[in-house]
């Protein structure tokens, strides 16, 4: 669907008509100046009235505002997972308007390859999922850079601000792709790439004033425009702007926290329900529920046993004084090390089997040697006499919110938002370990108790119009998702068809939220629900097998308009069940490998094939 | 049915009406296409692990129930999770005989599919349960390969059919068995939706009706035969639909006392249901015994109620047309009269425990299993050690009414054997003669029905009723204890000489003044009472049972004449 399909809100055809006879009429910079007319006028008008306006009328005057716009087009791309990188692209937007620039804000993943060889400014906040994989989305456009088909950019002048977590090995890999490859095609680089860890608020406002200010000072902002514009909203801006969000966290109550998995269960899964209410926080199906975690108190006294440390010596974080004991319990990550830790703790013990592991050439050492040993292991192992709080808590990673995709909707559980959270428990060195938030969820988060939460957007997993087919496919909590969009289905009595495909471990123990999928069959809201088991028989069953086997259903669903989901693992479950629907539109439709793979791409494409996998 | 209605007989609520205003589990039955229902399809069903509750009722017909794990059933509705639905599955095997091959089969299944145990019944079979719905063709498959099924052994079908086990009698079990065999066999129903369903066999077109003797409808309620050899009455003839009471001269059978009318479910609160004991009609030559039951079964068939399930056993057909003409209905469905009956006489209703040598000089051994389960626990490894027995036997097994187990046929020689594999699992142990006189139906937490526990329970409620016996120097005598889940019935506790019905969690009803060898109904003495009140009661009773018996008074006819419950003489003054 193009943009000049899309009737604006509130618009009469008549209005209507204007536009799109002016829209062909003009050139793309003339578009593009008169989108930031717009803008600058809107907002400028909202500010008279103090309030939102929504209708606009066309305004006539006031053509200076937008006159000196730099004639450089500047384009901000992101590529986003977990919307970080959207919220910074956003602000980044945001300061280049204030400086005078008129940016346009693109996903990567809607990114038309063929305009790139037209751009001249680019700005790229990307970041980087699973093992150095680009966010989903955006592997067209990576393939596309990487391929021959790429344009030498010996005009375009670039930046890129890459996202990553430096848990994981490949850390910011496909930010660093992007810095690369641009460079080989011939671009100029404005100012060096920075890679910020999870931990990323300061480095990334340090380089958005770096670069806001070369691009500034080498376009030559016009001071008025920049007054005018100034407080623009964001092209992609949310619509109404929470009060709460991942700096200042909603304490949310918690109202059940119950085990789903029936006696017998090789695991143990939980649904945790939490209001909402006086928060002001909505969100939409599909969406995340940011949560920040507590470390388990136990672990705080052993590893302040482990370290000979007092709980209630002092530590300064960010400037604000606390206690080690307060620091290691709701400031830091105390289990898993990070790549940064054992570098510092082989710089405090002295030890040369840890400067050795955190060694440039030692990668792979190094990643066996972190999954064998958290904190409290290196620390025990590699003991430091007469260790300075202060010193330590330096090389620990701040501890960081978990998402948890949203198992409910506002519109059956006003106020409130469900969770599926599959507890993460583990040997370790023969220590019985817990996963941070999962662990917190199962041991301490008791009906009345509070946790700080925030909405965490999730655009690219979105239920379509309600007319629309949809294939929902998960396994183990891979389902939250689709239990919201099914209340929601429910709720605005969409009538577009619903199938789910469920897999997990056993029948009998595992069959997350049984009977809410019986319920909803039943009234015949779920269409069809298929099922595997994976432990139930000698042989192993799964989605994608369960798939396959309706190969000729899911296709004609597929010709139908239907959209496709895949919530759950991203290791196995997502490609094995990418592979499946390749295999169902090769055998379907009777067409070769490389065409069901362009079908497939198309289907993603098209936004019809979404993906939410952790 | 071409019988010509009789203008005496009220025909208002049998079969003779149409469907819509009988029960409607007769519609369910008629329009079933057989018992086929959509059994088949439900299986392949995986969102759920049950059946829909009209296939749950066809496939009673199949010998399989649609059970859960009541024990669990609230703790996941809590959890979003459906009841723990399992399936029982039991077997048909008339007369409680099976090979130790079969043994080892049902061993073999009960490991695979049926949570590790056995359980045999009251009526000399073998009960899976815990059986998953995807286990259930597999199990049913495997249980033909060692020719076995369970065609009717649920539902308004023919039952099982008892017989006596006496071990010493060998030539007249020989030919006792037989004929309850051949009874079984012509008796059920033809069920080709079960070798369809079950074994994956094609269906047949045929113009012929598929039940000439059932019909579409099948029998009003579930029909209940047993052959009994006095003077034992282990199979407790007077509680069956209808009972053969073998008649032998010189140890030659030469035919049967017959008795019609027994039964023993009851509702509780309502007075007009009512446990009844069998009315001894005649006597019948031993070749008659296939016309006998034909022409019975076909009265129930044809003049029982189908309006109202509680009233519909044949017991209440012969209660409301009169037993004269029940009797003279049959003699002419027959065409002969009934001889008059001969005489005979019981003993008890009870096992003889230990090894016995039959006439034949082999020997036989008589197994305690207390409530009928078999299961390892601790030292007593019944699972295994019949197992091991099993591997070794050359003879045969008989499951015993009262839930106990016989290895029959044993050569002298072979007997050491036999007992080394006895001691070596922990099987051979003392008991009083209350815990061996003693029957409990499974009740929870598998039964649908059950109201309070039975099988879990009743051993505990033995060991403290054993320590009033104790004071009273009492427990070396047999006095026959039986505990239901429900008023239903079926470990038949209203012959018990001590009888308890559960109404709710941990209350029951007392009943107290059965015959010891089942031949007089009980009469209930309290009502919806805890263990407390249960055991001060049967303490002042035995008590002064000890104190004031006569020379070889039974503890039920004590009762009576100490005034504690009246004599019940006929069902009909149950709840008088």
């Amino acid at each position: 669907m193009s943009a000049s399909e899309f009737p604006g809100p509130g618009l009469t055809p008549d209005q209507w008509e204007h536009i799109q006879s002016l829209a062909k009429a003009i050139s793309p910079e003339q578009a593009l100046w008169l989108s930031g007319y717009f803008a600058g006028v809107r907002d400028a008008e909202r500010r008279e009235a103090g309030r939102p306006a929504l209708a606009p009328n066309i305004p006539v005057g006031r053509p200076a505002a937008a006159a000196s716009v730099d004639e450089r087009r500047l384009t901000i791309l992101f590529g986003s997972e977990t919307g970080n990188s959207r919220a910074l692209a956003q602000a980044l937007s945001g300061a280049a308007r204030e400086a005078g620039r008129q940016p346009t804000v693109v996903d990567i993943a809607d990114y038309k390859t063929r305009a790139l060889r037209d751009e001249q400014d680019l700005l790229i906040v990307v970041s980087t999922y699973g093992e150095g994989d680009p966010p989903q989305g955006a592997a067209d456009f990576f393939e596309f850079l990487d391929s021959r088909k790429a344009p030498k950019l010996p005009d375009l002048r670039f930046a890129v601000l890459a996202l990553g977590d430096s848990t994981y090995e490949r850390y910011c890999e496909a930010g660093k792709r992007l810095d690369r490859r641009l460079e080989e095609l011939g671009a100029t680089r404005i100012q060096p790439r920075v890679d910020c860890d999870v931990d990323y608020d300061e480095p990334a406002a340090a380089w958005t004033a770096d670069i806001i200010a070369k691009i500034a000072k080498q376009s030559g902002a016009n001071g008025a425009a920049a007054t005018v514009l100034a407080d623009a909203p964001h092209v992609a801006g949310p619509a109404s702007p929470a009060l709460y969000d991942k700096r200042n966290p909603f304490p949310a109550t918690v109202l059940e926290n119950l085990v789903l998995t029936g006696r017998g269960s090789t695991k143990e899964t939980r649904h945790v329900e939490l209001s909402l209410e006086g928060s002001g926080l909505i969100y939409e199906p599909g969406d995340a529920l940011g949560l920040m975690p507590k470390n388990d108190p136990q672990l705080v006294e052993i590893l302040l046993a482990a370290l000979k440390l007092d709980g209630s010596a002092p530590v300064e974080i960010k400037g604000r004084a606390s206690t080690i004991a307060e620091a290691f319990e709701s400031g830091f990550e105390i289990s898993a090390a990070t790549p940064r830790f054992l570098e510092h703790w082989a710089k405090l013990s002295g030890a040369d089997q840890l400067a050795r592991l955190a060694g440039e050439e030692a990668t792979a050492e190094r990643t066996a040697f972190l999954r064998q040993n958290h904190v409290v292991d290196i620390v025990r192992a590699y003991p430091v006499a007469g260790l300075e709080a202060q010193a330590l808590v330096a090389g620990l990673r701040p501890l960081q919110p978990r998402l948890y995709s949203i198992a409910s909707s506002l519109a059956a559980a006003p106020e409130e938002a469900h969770l599926t959270v599959s507890t993460v428990r583990y040997d370790l060195n023969g220590e019985p370990r817990s996963g941070v938030a999962s662990g917190h969820l199962a041991a301490r988060a008791t009906p009345d108790a509070t946790l700080p939460v925030y909405v965490q957007a999730n655009p690219h997993f979105r239920l379509p119009t309600d007319d629309r087919p949809i294939i929902m496919i998960g396994a183990g909590t891979g389902v939250a998702p689709y239990r919201a969009f099914l209340q929601e289905r429910e709720a605005r009595g969409a009538e577009g068809r619903n199938w789910l495909f469920f897999g997990e471990r056993n029948f009998r123990s595992d069959f997350l939220y049984q009977t809410e999928w019986q319920g909803w069959l039943k009234d015949k809201l779920l269409t069809r629900m298929d099922v595997a088991f994976s432990r139930d028989r000698a042989t192993k069953v799964y989605v994608q097998d369960k798939l396959r086997a309706q190969a000729k259903e899911v296709f004609a669903w597929l010709e139908q308009g239907g959209h496709v989901y895949v919530c759950g693992d991203a290791a196995h479950l997502a490609p094995d069940v990418h592979e499946s629907l390749i295999g169902v539109v090769q055998d379907q439709g009777g067409v070769a490998r490389d065409a069901a793979e362009e079908y497939v791409r198309n289907l993603q494409r098209d936004h019809r094939y979404q993906r939410d996998v952790y | 049915m071409t019988e010509t209605s009789h203008p005496a007989v009220d025909r208002s609520r049998d079969i003779s009406q149409p469907l819509d205003r009988l029960g409607p589990d007769e519609t369910l039955k008629a329009t079933s296409d057989q018992l086929r229902g959509t059994i088949a399809l439900g299986l392949l069903d995986e969102i759920t692990g049950s059946v829909t509750p009209e296939d749950n009722k066809l496939m009673k017909f199949h010998g399989i129930y649609m059970q859960d794990d009541r024990d669990i059933r609230d703790e996941r509705r809590r959890q979003k999770l459906e009841p723990a639905y399992t399936f029982m599955i039991r077997v048909r095997m008339p007369g409680g005989v099976c090979s130790p091959a079969q043994w080892l089969k049902l061993d073999e299944l009960a490991r695979a599919y049926g949570g590790d145990t056995i359980r045999l019944t009251t009526r000399q079979t073998v009960q899976f349960h815990w059986v998953l719905k995807e286990n259930l063709r597999p199990t049913i498959q495997k249980l033909h390969e060692a020719l076995l099924d369970s065609i009717a052994a649920c539902g308004d079908v023919p039952r099982g059919v008892m017989c006596s086990v006496d071990p010493r009698l060998s030539r007249l079990h020989a030919q006792v068995y037989a004929a309850a065999s051949r009874t079984s066999a012509h008796a059920i129903p033809n069920q080709r939706a079960y070798h369809e369903i079950w074994y994956g066999e094609e269906r047949v077109a045929t113009s012929e009706p598929e039940e000439p003797f059932f019909g579409r409808q099948y029998l009003p309620r579930k029909f209940k035969i047993g052959f009994v050899i006095p003077p034992s009455n282990d199979i407790d003839v007077y509680t069956q639909d209808l009972g053969f009471i073998a008649i032998a001269e010189a140890g030659e059978l030469k035919g049967f006392d017959v008795s019609i009318g027994g039964g023993m479910g009851r509702t509780d609160q309502a007075p007009e249901t009512y446990p009844r004991l069998a009315d001894v009609v005649g006597f019948i030559p031993a070749e008659k015994v296939l016309a006998a039951t034909d022409a019975v079964m076909s009265v129930q068939r044809d003049y029982g109620d189908r309006t109202n399930r509680a009233h519909a056993r044949f017991k209440y057909t012969i209660d409301d047309k009169g037993l004269g003409w029940i009797k003279a209905e049959i003699e002419r469905r027959m065409g002969f009269a009934f001889e008059p009956a001969r005489p005979f006489s019981f003993r008890s209703n009870g096992d003889e425990f230990g090894w016995v040598e039959g006439e034949d000089g082999l020997w036989h051994h008589t197994l305690f299993i207390e409530n009928g389960r078999v299961i390892d626990h601790g030292e007593k490894r019944l699972m295994d050690g019949l197992r091991e027995i099993a591997r070794v036997h050359k003879g045969a097994f008989r499951l015993t009414p009262n839930q106990n187990l016989c290895i029959s046929d044993v050569a002298p020689e072979d007997r050491p054997r036999i007992d080394a594999l006895l001691s070596e699992y922990g099987l051979v142990e003392t008991r009083s003669a209350l815990r061996l006189n003693s029957i409990a139906c499974v009740a929870l937490p598998t039964c649908a029905l059950a109201m309070a526990e039975s099988e879990r329970y009743l051993p505990t409620l033995i060991d403290r009723i054993e320590s009033i016996l104790d004071a009273h120097g009492l427990r070396e005598e047999p006095i026959t204890i039986r505990m239901s889940g429900c008023p239903n019935g079926c470990s038949r506790p209203y012959v018990a000489e001590i009888g308890l019905s559960g109404r709710a969690p941990g209350k029951y009803n007392l009943y107290l003044g059965g015959g010891f060898h089942g031949q007089r109904l009980n009469k209930m003495h309290l009502e919806n009472v805890g263990e407390q009140k249960i055991l001060e009661t049967l303490d002042e009773i035995i008590g002064r049972y000890a104190a004031e018996r006569g020379a070889d008074e039974r503890f039920g006819d004590f009762a009576i004449r100490a005034g504690y419950v009246p004599e019940v003489t006929e069902g009909r003054f149950f709840n008088a």
